[in-house]
């Protein structure tokens, strides 16, 4: 069956993502930097939103509200797609796509 | 303000999101790849010339640096000054006139000692740093933190500054050092300069820590019962250190890199603490407190924003090392408390840490006039901010008969001791006392004696007829510090720099209150009437003279 949809065909696809934290805030994920994560396939467009949730239960080891705030980042934590700034994007509606760079930086205690 | 967000949320609400790639604010032509500020939108390639443009423009504008000076970078390996060492790299190495014409030097100073950490990622990190430092081609200084255990008193005393360089000379100066610069190119001298740097390379490692001194700086720190109180004496320690290696090897500027959101978040939290008397020089361009070496923060206009993005977009190495307030709790520390506070109110309103900065642009100290000679008495023991401790203009005639006491009766700090030992109930002791036979001149002003805040009130006899009695350190500092003192359980986990320079003051204070009638030094009978004129920001104290 032909569902048409606005989003594009990318559906029920995985998406791989890669992830990277920096600034202090990969201390909340073991201390590693680079996560190259797969995100299972679902009926809807993984978004911003969908992937914090994600991050919480599945990569977050500790201290998950030194990350995350209510339905965004903790203020102070800069959030990159693609190398550009997330608010240009549309920050927690963005859609990902298959082979985005999201990198999450920390500004807290910067020196 | 803690509802601020349930009530402003509606009105708050974004515009609709971009479904077209907004362009550059600048070139119009790109892809804008981040928002700094409220609203502007800028591409890599206009971002990375507005921020280069930035600095250089902040080191133009404050004509403080000259040409040919040697500056000390203090580097933590943090984002901002990361930042920092590369601005200079890159102002240093183009062609162009306006280039970029000091002498850095770099300062690393190891801190893991207070941060609970091993050695092992303390080596690490020292490595990373290091390899670092190497790439950059400048001199280097790698401090430890255990070294504040062999300093010198000399890093405490007050020291006038420089004579003052009026702005018209730096065009002067700077047509000089072109031309001597030619010069020696024409004389080969170049050859030589970079063989000193290649010397001032080698002898700059810090010797290994000394166990001694790890484990008194180990006490040091646990000593100090909260993490306000820690990060406050971290902070002070490190001043002192950064201080001394400039002294030492010969540099009278120290390039700190706060960047804007760090000095609003100190701003605020100092004043929080009590350092409210020296905010300006806290937060400003540059801090002239230490007479001889003047700090600058040339990153005070950048976000914290911009410069993770930059470091980001144009590959700026940085390392992030656990402090102190690493992963404690928002409301840990003071510190910790303003830091989230205002990032929280930024990420709403993004104009607030801009705010914050151009009220502290506004700050400006009365400052005191620096030909007059430093005086002991008048600054901070550990901060070295100049603290009220004078009473007014009327009151200089009396001072050698009735305030010879350095904590001056009608000053703010002497009231504030006041109202502590009220609270704590010990003045009524004093008021038993007979002025007459207490004090050792013979004064019979009650006001003297009674209120005095240190010397006869302690143990309600008085010292001059015995042997000193040990330095009160507390009577040295400014109220903030001695909140921090207060905060220690042991105040001889303090460093011996500290504690002896400490004895050396109070001993010179004992002699003054000994021998009243005891003529000043001609330095200090000048400075007391000079500085009569300084304390403008404390109404209070002239107010009440006699």
């Amino acid at each position: 069956m032909i569902t048409s949809c606005s989003q594009g065909s990318i559906m029920a696809v995985p998406i791989a993502i890669h992830l990277e934290f920096g600034g202090g805030a990969e201390l909340l994920f073991d201390g590693v930097k680079d996560h190259h994560v797969t995100l299972p396939s679902q009926s809807e467009p993984w978004d911003m939103k969908q992937l914090l949730v994600w991050i919480r239960g599945n990569l977050l080891k500790e201290r998950p509200e030194l990350f995350v705030q209510g339905d965004s980042v903790r203020p102070g934590i800069l959030v990159l797609i693609n190398d550009a700034d997330w608010e240009l994007m549309g920050e927690l509606e963005y859609q990902l796509q298959d082979q985005d760079n999201v990198v999450f930086i920390s500004t807290l205690h910067g020196g | 303000m803690c509802q601020v967000e349930e009530e402003y949320s509606g009105p708050l609400e974004k515009t609709s999101l971009p479904t077209v790639s907004k362009k550059c604010m600048k070139c119009k032509e790109s892809t804008a790849v981040l928002i700094i500020r409220v609203g502007d939108a800028f591409c890599r390639d206009c971002f990375r010339e507005y921020f280069v443009h930035k600095f250089r423009a902040m080191l133009g504008k404050n004509r403080v640096i000259f040409p040919g000076e040697k500056v000390l970078l203090a580097v933590s390996g943090g984002p901002a000054s990361s930042s920092m060492l590369t601005q200079v790299q890159e102002g240093l190495s183009r062609d162009a006139p306006k280039k970029l014409r000091f002498a850095p030097g770099i300062i690393y100073i190891d801190e893991g000692g207070a941060c609970d950490q091993n050695a092992e990622e303390r080596e690490k990190t020292l490595s990373q740093m290091e390899a670092i430092f190497r790439k950059t081609g400048f001199p280097y200084h790698i401090v430890s933190l255990e070294q504040v255990f062999s300093l010198p008193n000399s890093v405490l005393e007050p020291v006038s500054c420089g004579p003052e360089r009026p702005g018209s000379s730096y065009k002067a100066a700077v047509d000089q050092y072109l031309q001597q610069k030619e010069v020696n190119q024409r004389q080969g001298q170049l050859a030589t300069e970079e063989a000193q740097d290649a010397v001032a390379h080698l002898s700059v490692q810090a010797s290994q820590v000394s166990p001694e001194h790890k484990q008194a700086l180990e006490k040091l720190f646990s000593s100090l019962k909260t993490l306000t109180a820690r990060q406050d004496m971290l902070q002070t320690l490190r001043q002192h250190l950064i201080l001394h290696t400039a002294r030492l090897n010969g540099y009278s500027k120290v390039m700190m890199g706060d960047s804007c959101t760090r000095l609003a978040i100190r701003l605020l939290s100092n004043i929080s603490l009590g350092r409210g008397a020296s905010l300006a020089v806290d937060t400003g361009f540059s801090d002239p407190r230490y007479g001889d070496v003047v700090i600058v923060r040339p990153m005070r206009d950048y976000s914290s924003k911009e410069i993770a993005f930059y470091n980001r977009l144009f590959g700026v190495r940085s390392l992030f090392i656990s402090g102190l307030g690493t992963k404690t709790s928002n409301k840990a520390s003071i510190q910790q408390l303003t830091e989230s506070f205002v990032i929280k109110l930024q990420a709403d309103f993004p104009s607030t840490v801009s705010t914050i900065y151009r009220t502290s642009e506004k700050l400006h100290t009365a400052c005191p006039p620096q030909t007059s000679g430093a005086v002991a008495a008048d600054k901070c023991l550990l901060c070295l901010c100049a603290v009220c401790n004078k009473a007014g203009k009327s009151q200089h005639q009396h001072y050698h008969f009735y305030y010879k006491h350095f904590v001056d009766a009608a000053s703010a700090s002497h009231a504030s001791l006041i109202s502590e030992r009220l609270s704590r109930g010990e003045l009524g002791m004093e008021a038993k006392i007979d002025p007459a036979s207490c004090c050792p001149s013979g004064t019979l002003d009650p006001f003297s004696c009674q209120r005095e805040g240190q010397g006869c009130g302690e143990g309600g006899s008085c010292t001059a007829a015995r042997a000193p009695a040990p330095a009160d350190l507390k009577s040295l500092l400014c109220y903030s510090c001695r909140l921090t003192v207060e905060d220690m359980a042991a105040e001889d986990t303090l460093p011996p720099y500290i504690t002896s320079e400490a004895e050396k003051r109070w001993n010179s204070m004992s002699r003054l209150r000994a021998n009243p009638a005891a003529p000043f030094t001609r330095a200090e009978s000048q400075n007391n009437r000079i500085d009569t004129e300084a304390h403008t920001w404390a109404p209070r104290c002239r107010d009440k003279g006699r």
